[in-house]
């Protein structure tokens, strides 16, 4: 395997270039969240990288609880992307304690220099708060 | 039921008499306890020669605790599933022990996690996939599976400060818990939010101290001072390190490990006298009641709402007052072996259960990543 073939390399570089890609597992077709080298659900090398559409879910969703001299409240939630895979991230635009259980969701990816970029949603449509 | 039935006596308990212990180290505190778990057994530290043992501030403890204890144990293991680990180190010490490896196995946990300074002290890496969001942890996880208990089941916050206010009126009851003053619902409800749902309360203590078992095989635990407590059935699952991971928030690995548990000691949930459940939080009481099979997913929250497992209930749970209000160093899970036994031996005075034959300890480690379920028994059971 090259370096840049490598599952985190691959992820954060297609990060980069502004796109979500997911391994797929070539025994079930599901994708996989976090990159790694086989199947979690099958044992079988992972070889296949699909885009997906960033859009997602809220499953489950807390507000922690901060003081505002330390940067105030703010959000983590489980997102479940519409293709089928679950990862932990922060739903923002919205206040910390707003965010709900099924609120439908999309990507941003924020670009961090040097550092990994890193994955944020946002509510989509409008919000009735 | 499986070979591993009543084979292995837990024969001494031992903890530090406190759990704000200033200037003692973890070591130091796992080694009083230790001592007072040989002790209780009539045995001394030199007569350890199994060490099963993991704490939050040693990368290899069974080396470190070996060196501090000063033995030379001819099994060590020092394997780390979290608070559940010393639950889960009842597998391989029965397995030494049997296999006529070693004769006495000490199970010993040790922590200053207060003194140290009041938060959770850990030697953990950060999850790579979720530290660039900032989760607090332990506690975002244990948050994230009661929104979802909430909004699947119609849980509520009362219901959960009811886990809170039962645990603490059995530490009442304790003249070795931490924390006996009167806690009410409204007090819990009240109280400063931390990570939504969970306030305050809604979280164990953050306390110094020890705790240690002593085990060795039934034929020869007649000896010891105390009525020997059977080991019945243990059982162990892993569900996912990260809680990002974890296939439904709402279904530990506690099904598992508990039907493991129930089957390797040909019992039911029916047959349970008392339960040591690993209290990290209150949603932890909750989830573990439905999934060691003590009510129907779902209902957990009515079941801790109605009294039940509060003193005087029909289900007696954390008779000790728990990691809520009893002790939690850190990791909890040696607690959990340590009360039951005192409940089967009829040493819990104000507290005792009446007559209790058979109790379940519950460990659980990492953000309900790791479950480990012992039925224990007194001879009459076996």
């Amino acid at each position: 395997m090259k370096a840049s073939d490598a599952p985190e390399t691959y992820f954060f570089n297609a990060l980069r270039q502004g796109r979500i890609e997911l391994q797929l597992c070539s025994d079930t077709g599901r994708p996989v969240f976090y990159p790694r080298t086989l199947s979690p659900y099958t044992g079988s090398p992972l070889t296949q990288w699909r885009s997906v559409s960033g859009l997602g879910t809220v499953y489950s969703t807390t507000a922690i609880r901060q003081r505002p001299d330390k940067g105030g409240d703010y959000n983590v939630a489980l997102v479940d992307l519409d293709e089928g895979v679950r990862m932990m991230a922060q739903v923002r635009d919205v206040p910390a304690d707003r965010v709900t259980i099924g609120m439908r969701v999309v990507a941003d990816i924020e670009q961090r220099g040097d550092d990994n970029p890193l994955i944020f949603f946002r509510p989509v449509g409008e919000l009735h708060l | 039921m499986n070979s591993m039935r009543g084979k292995v006596a837990i024969v001494g308990v031992g903890t530090t008499p406190a759990w704000d212990n200033p200037g003692l180290s973890s070591l130091d505190q796992l080694a009083v306890a230790v001592q007072a778990a040989a002790a209780d057994a009539g045995l001394s530290v030199q007569d350890i020669d199994g060490l099963f043992t993991a704490t939050l501030s040693q990368f290899m403890p069974a080396m470190s605790v070996a060196e501090y204890l000063g033995i030379h144990p001819t099994v060590f293991d020092g394997t780390n599933i979290g608070g559940s680990s010393f639950v889960a180190h009842l597998i391989p010490a029965i397995l030494a022990l049997e296999a006529g490896l070693i004769d006495t196995a000490c199970i010993c946990y040790g922590s200053n996690q207060r003194s140290a300074g009041g938060k959770l002290m850990t030697l953990t890496e950060p999850m790579f996939w979720e530290a660039p969001y900032r989760p607090r942890n332990p506690i975002t996880g244990y948050a994230l599976a009661a929104q979802r208990h909430m909004h699947e089941y119609g849980t509520t916050r009362e219901q959960f400060a009811a886990v809170a206010v039962a645990a603490r009126s059995w530490a009442r009851l304790n003249p070795e818990a931490m924390m006996r003053d009167d806690l009410t619902l409204e007090t819990v409800l009240a109280a400063r939010m931390v990570c939504d749902p969970l306030s305050l309360f809604d979280c164990c203590l953050v306390t110094d101290g020890g705790g240690a078992i002593i085990l060795r095989r039934a034929g020869r635990a007649a000896d010891a001072p105390h009525a020997p407590v059977f080991v019945l059935g243990v059982g162990m699952e892993t569900t996912h390190r990260q809680i990002s991971q974890m296939p439904d928030l709402t279904v530990t690995g506690a099904v598992e490990s508990g039907r493991r548990a129930f089957d390797a000691a040909g019992l039911r949930p029916t047959d349970v006298d008392v339960l040591e459940l690993y209290d990290a939080f209150t949603i932890n009481t909750i989830l573990f009641l439905e999934d060691l099979g003590f009510c129907r997913k779902g209902e957990g929250g009515a079941l801790v709402a109605s009294g039940a497992i509060a003193p005087g209930g029909s289900l007696p749970v954390n008779t000790n007052g728990g990691g809520l209000s009893c002790c939690h160093p850190g990791m909890y899970g040696v607690f959990t072996l340590i009360e039951a036994t005192r409940q089967l031996r009829g040493q819990g005075g104000a507290r005792q259960v009446p007559g209790a034959q058979v109790a379940l300890a519950h460990g659980n480690g990492g953000q309900l990543s790791s479950q480990a379920t012992a039925i224990l028994g007194t001879a009459a059971t076996l």
